[in-house]
């Protein structure tokens, strides 16, 4: 498939890990921000084909991780009404809530679809006008435009049985918070490349030159990811820090105007809590008033609940780099993907389950970084896969 | 959550008032919305994340990036994989 074995290319990828090798005299410590990214680190053993040098740590870049709790517990007594079909990307049903997730109340009965676009829930809602239809609409900037869209279209047919319960949280906001952090280690990020696909990139130059930090938007392919490290360690070498670009065949500067003109049609941005990191200002969005009759929050009177979250996870230091899912006590045993105690244990593009799926075997225990996988095999272009 | 992959517009059509494309992805085709790319055309690669298209990709731009390795020598002895000079026909595999 044209723009993705290319760059899944073994060769490549060995010869960018080399030129990081080359390049690097001390330690840095590099945070990817997006999930998705976390998720081909792993299952590439990239971290493994670095130089003991870099260090990579992983950001809260994952929306079905830091999705509040009680965004959840709201969804969770949505789909329970008996008139209700909640719709929701498939990652949401097995993240816990604070009593129970949405799969089991789908098992008690409940309708609770899956659905791969927010537009087919605006499908079932026309369909099916004696039911009230509810998308549990979450996500980054990525996703934001899209959900937007539905809300939009929902609005122009005058659908009066459609709703979404939104919960949109911004990335630079967060980047802002690890920078102010007295804890913060990391020395150079790379920025997600579908967030900045939409958003543009003007943030992270504005962030880069505020906090004197190299960024560079990065892709989600093993060659994308190398080459964004190599020039984040030749920024960091040289002594420089600015904005790079190393997804620029997907993100421009200004990223896409026609997705961010829905996103600020529908949407005004406001504060916002993060699971397992807390609030942060200015770091989320929300319905504007014009738009007051399609949010589930103010349909269905949940907009004052809260919750509080379970202490014995450790999320919140993973989402913010202080600690590796390896080092919770709890990591494959008391928490696993099927009985997750928190979300990054859930999603595929969580940090704990990108360990368990990728990292249970120590690493001492093999002797050496090669265990016959890409990029050490003959194969010179790994697809298809595990997925 | 911000997975998104790339795929070509095979044809595209008008519905419910947006424009729409048959966009194909390895050998599966999906209906993705074009609201958010109206410059792209038949034969495009488009980013696709939760039914909508983000991106056209950039075809100099990508191969800007394979210029730039050999620049460094990171491609030196070994050949392109063909994919990034255009040559090859599509193969079906896909993530």
């Amino acid at each position: 498939m044209k723009y993705i074995d290319e760059y899944r290319d073994a060769g490549v990828a060995r010869r960018l890990a080399a030129e990081i090798s080359r390049r690097v005299s001390r330690s840095w410590v590099l945070m990817e921000i997006c999930g998705g990214q976390t998720h081909t680190l792993m299952r590439y053993g990239i971290d493994e084909l670095l130089p003991p040098q870099i260090e990579l740590v992983h950001g809260p870049g994952c929306p079905v991780c830091v999705t509040p709790l009680e965004v959840l517990d709201k969804a969770i007594e949505i789909a329970s009404l008996p008139d209700v079909t909640l719709v929701s990307y498939g990652d949401m049903l097995r993240v816990p809530g604070s009593r129970t997730d949405l799969f089991h109340v789908k098992a008690n009965g409940g309708d609770v679809r899956v659905a791969y676009s927010p537009m087919e829930a605006l499908k079932i809602a026309r369909a099916h006008p004696e039911r009230r239809v509810v998308f549990l609409g979450i996500g980054f900037e990525t996703t934001a435009p899209a959900n937007g869209m539905a809300v939009w279209q929902g609005a122009r047919e005058g659908l009066r049985n459609f709703s979404m319960l939104a919960s949109h949280l911004l990335v630079p906001p967060a980047i802002r918070m690890l920078l102010e952090s007295p804890g913060n280690r990391v020395q150079g990020f790379i920025a997600p490349g579908h967030v900045c696909t939409v958003m543009g990139y003007r943030e992270y130059a504005e962030l880069s030159r505020r906090y004197r930090v190299p960024i560079v938007v990065g892709g989600f392919e093993p060659v994308d990811l190398l080459e964004a490290i190599s020039m984040l360690v030749a920024q960091l070498e040289e002594g420089r820090t600015v904005a790079e670009n190393q997804y620029a065949r997907s993100v421009t500067y200004e990223g896409n105007r026609p997705a961010q003109a829905i996103m600020e049609k529908v949407f005004e941005v406001c504060d916002r809590k993060w699971r397992g990191i807390g609030p942060i200002p200015n770091s989320g969005l929300r319905f504007r008033r014009e738009f007051a009759a399609y949010d589930a929050e103010q349909v269905f009177g949940v907009a004052n609940e809260t919750a509080e979250e379970p202490a014995e996870c450790l999320s919140a230091q993973v989402l913010q780099g202080l600690k590796k899912p390896v080092d919770c006590p709890a990591f494959a045993t008391r928490c696993t993907p099927a009985t997750p105690l928190g979300a990054p244990m859930v999603s595929a593009e969580g940090a704990c389950a990108a360990y368990y799926h990728y990292r249970r075997r120590p690493r001492a225990a093999t002797g050496d970084s090669c265990r016959g996988a890409w990029p050490c095999a003959p194969t010179r272009t790994v697809t298809g896969g595990s997925k | 959550m911000c997975l998104a992959i790339p795929g070509k517009i095979l044809d595209t059509e008008e519905r419910d008032g947006t424009r729409t494309a048959r966009v194909e992805f390895g050998g599966i085709t999906r209906r993705v919305h074009l609201d958010f790319v109206p410059e792209a055309e038949v034969g495009d690669y488009v980013i696709v994340h939760v039914g909508f298209a983000l991106s056209r990709l950039n075809a100099e731009e990508a191969e800007r990036t394979f210029q730039l390795l050999e620049q460094l020598g990171v491609l030196e002895g070994e050949e392109l994989n063909s994919a990034a000079n255009g040559s090859s026909p599509e193969n079906d595999r896909q993530e």
